[in-house]
C-alpha cells in the first residue's frame, strides 16, 4: 500500500460569520476574519490517495485523472471565488479551513471512488493550508493507527 | 516513541514505458513521461526511523549511520543515473515515485541496525510525493 500525494493551489475570499451568533459574538470569536467585506488567502491543497501499485503502470493512480477530478470538483468552483457567496455549500456554513477540508474530502471521495477504479484507489487524506502557518488535515480514521 | 527523519537529495533521469502496453497506450497513459530519451528530476527522499530515546545519548539512533546508509544504498545507486537503464531494480519495473519509495524501503529496512524504519517519502517534485510504510 503506497500513499501518493499531489499538491494544488487556489486563491479565494471568505468571511467567517455564523448567522446563529450575535454580531458581538461573531466579532469576539472570529476577530478580524469577521470583517463584513471579507478577505482572501492563497490556499494550498494536498490530496493523498492510497492503493496497491498497478504492476503494468507502476502507479497507484492515474495522475491526469486525479488532476481532472480536483480541477472540476475543487479548483473550478473555488479558485478566485468568494466562498461564502459563490459556493452553494457555504452559503449557510462558515467557510473555515476545517469545513473546507471536510467539504473537499467528500467532493473528491465521491468522484474518485466512483471512477471504476474505486476498489483500487481510495482517498486517504486531504490537507488544506490557509496560510503557511495554519493547516488542517482531514483523513480516514484507519490511517491514524499506523501513521504519524 | 520518537520519529526521526533524515532528508537526502538525488538527481536522476527516467521515462515510463510498459512492454505490456501498446505504443499508443503507453503514450496515452504516460503522456510526456513516455519520451524514450528520458527526462529528469531532483528527487528528495525522507527516511523516518521510529524508536525510544536512548537515555544516555538522548538520541533514537546515530544519525550518521542513517546518513551513511542512505549514501551507500540510495545515493550511490541512483544519483546522476538513468534509472531505467542503470538501476537493476528498474530494468523490469517502472521507476515511478511509488516504486522508488518501495525499493528504497527494501534496500534500507534490512540494514538498519537500530530503531525501526517507519516511513519512506520520495518527492519527485515539491508537488508530488509517495509514502510507503513497508506494507
Amino acid at each position: 500500500m503506497v500513499y501518493l500525494t499531489r499538491r494544488y493551489r487556489f486563491c479565494a475570499g471568505h468571511r467567517l460569520h455564523n448567522e446563529a451568533l450575535t454580531s458581538e459574538e461573531n466579532r469576539r470569536i472570529y476577530g478580524k476574519c469577521n470583517n463584513p467585506q471579507g478577505h482572501g488567502h492563497n490556499y494550498v491543497l494536498e490530496v493523498t490517495v492510497t492503493g496497491t501499485i498497478d504492476p503494468t503502470t507502476g502507479m497507484v493512480c492515474d495522475l491526469s485523472m486525479l488532476d481532472a477530478i480536483v480541477t472540476k470538483e475543487v479548483l473550478e468552483p473555488f479558485d478566485h471565488k468568494n466562498l461564502n457567496l459563490d459556493v452553494e455549500s457555504f452559503r449557510h456554513r462558515v467557510p473555515t479551513t476545517e469545513n473546507l477540508s471536510i467539504e473537499i474530502f467528500e467532493l473528491l471521495r465521491k468522484r474518485l471512488e466512483g471512477q471504476g477504479n474505486g476498489e483500487r484507489v481510495r482517498l486517504a487524506r486531504v490537507r488544506l493550508a490557509e496560510t503557511e502557518a495554519n493547516f488542517v488535515t482531514y483523513e480516514r480514521e484507519e490511517n491514524l493507527a499506523k501513521r504519524i | 516513541m520518537v520519529y526521526v527523519t533524515r532528508r537526502a537529495e538525488f538527481s536522476a533521469s527516467h521515462f515510463y514505458h510498459s512492454p505490456n502496453l501498446t505504443p499508443e497506450e503507453n503514450r496515452r497513459i504516460f503522456g510526456k513521461c513516455n519520451n524514450p530519451l528520458g527526462h529528469g528530476h531532483n528527487y528528495t527522499v525522507e527516511v523516518t526511523v521510529a524508536g525510544p530515546v536512548n537515555p544516555t545519548t538522548g538520541m533514537v539512533l546515530d544519525l550518521k549511520e542513517v546518513k551513511a546508509l542512505v549514501e551507500q544504498e540510495v545515493l550511490q545507486r541512483m544519483d546522476h543515473k538513468f534509472l531505467n537503464k542503470e538501476v537493476p531494480a528498474f530494468a523490469s519495473k517502472l521507476p515511478t515515485t511509488e516504486n522508488i519509495a518501495v525499493e528504497i524501503w527494501n534496500w534500507l529496512a534490512p540494514k538498519l541496525l537500530f530503531g525501526k524504519l517507519h516511513q519512506i517519502r520520495v518527492y519527485e517534485t515539491p508537488d508530488l510525493y509517495a509514502d510507503y510504510y513497508g506494507e
